[in-house]
């Protein structure tokens, strides 16, 4: 049995507006950073998972990142194993 | 004849819908949202607030609340179901209702009066309101901005499962998808808004047009008792 620490990076899908990052985009100018563009908001969730074998532990990953973590009708993610495995 | 209003943890809408529900003629029942049942409930209210704090997205984690699996079969067996505000956000995270509420295009929390268009009269929710009137009825949401990819909004709308839209003079106040406010399900059983009748069921208030869909509802209810009775 080992533990599994994976990251998962929730965005808004493209193609969908996303307010938060254009409000951010919005005060850059303030901060001297006109060449920044393109600024998009999203989520990050980090958990530890107890499995014998990172792929179950993946696959539990991407079933809770269906179900809660995000909701895929407007948001897309990735999930990135941190800590565990070979 | 008994309307069950579920009680999340940060629900702060529930005392006025029990009370609007009573005024509507109905008996009616706080329901915890640790309870595995209904209570012998005959129609079921989502109530406004921020249930779980409103944590990951509104409604994301209420949807897994105990509760939540006896409403689910209250739906399937055609219960009446409603959702006002956080309760509708709760409805659409549990696929009860179609589509998603987003962050109000403004990003602002957006709270006033607004003026409801009501595209059917025929339905459990609506039967009392006269034809052709709107509604005058209060807002207050962060997350209201309806959104459904086009092609289902298209059949949606094709279904006639839009039912409630901003108009004029107020407008939409949060950039939801062709001025939705309120949508029914396929089966015509369960309807959720933003808007909140339970704050508009008396004079007193400013208004007494939320009274008329929650009329809708108690009427319903005991249509539905007769039938099976």
């Amino acid at each position: 049995m080992g533990r599994f620490r994976y990251s998962v990076s929730i965005m808004p899908r493209e193609g969908i507006l996303d307010p938060q990052g254009r409000a951010v985009e919005a005060a850059l100018p303030q901060l001297g950073a006109e060449s920044v563009s393109g600024v998009r908001v999203g989520r990050r969730v980090e958990l530890s998972v107890d499995s014998s074998h990172e792929a179950q532990a993946r696959a539990l990953v991407e079933r809770l990142a269906a179900e809660i973590l995000a909701n895929p009708l407007v948001e897309g993610w990735q999930i990135d194993l941190l800590e565990g495995g070979a | 004849m008994k309307v069950g209003v579920i009680v999340f943890p940060g629900s702060n809408c529930d005392r006025d819908a029990l009370h609007a529900a009573r005024l509507a003629g109905a008996d009616a029942e706080l329901l915890w949202h640790q309870r595995p049942e209904l209570g012998g409930a005959d129609a079921v209210i989502l109530p406004g607030g921020f249930a779980h704090g409103d944590y990951l997205r509104a409604g994301a984690i209420a949807r897994f609340s105990p509760i939540m699996g006896a409403v689910r079969e209250h739906a399937a067996r055609g219960g009446l179901l409603l959702g006002i505000c956080n309760g509708f956000q709760v409805l659409t995270e549990a696929g009860l209702l179609p589509g998603v509420l987003r962050r109000n295009t403004s990003l602002r929390f957006e709270h006033g009066w607004v003026r409801l268009a009501v595209e059917r009269y025929d339905t459990p929710f609506t039967h009392a309101v006269p034809e052709g009137a709107t509604l005058r009825l209060p807002i207050a949401h962060g997350e209201g901005c309806y959104y459904l990819a086009t092609e289902q909004l298209d059949a949606l709308e094709a279904a006639g499962g839009v039912l409630f839209r901003y108009a004029p003079p107020e407008g939409n106040p949060n950039g939801s998808a062709r001025d939705v406010a309120g949508v029914l399900d396929a089966g015509g059983r369960v309807c959720g808004l933003m808007p909140h009748p339970e704050r508009a069921a008396e004079a007193l208030l400013g208004s007494d047009d939320g009274m008329l869909l929650l009329r809708s509802l108690v009427e319903s209810m005991a249509r539905r008792e007769a039938l099976v009775g």
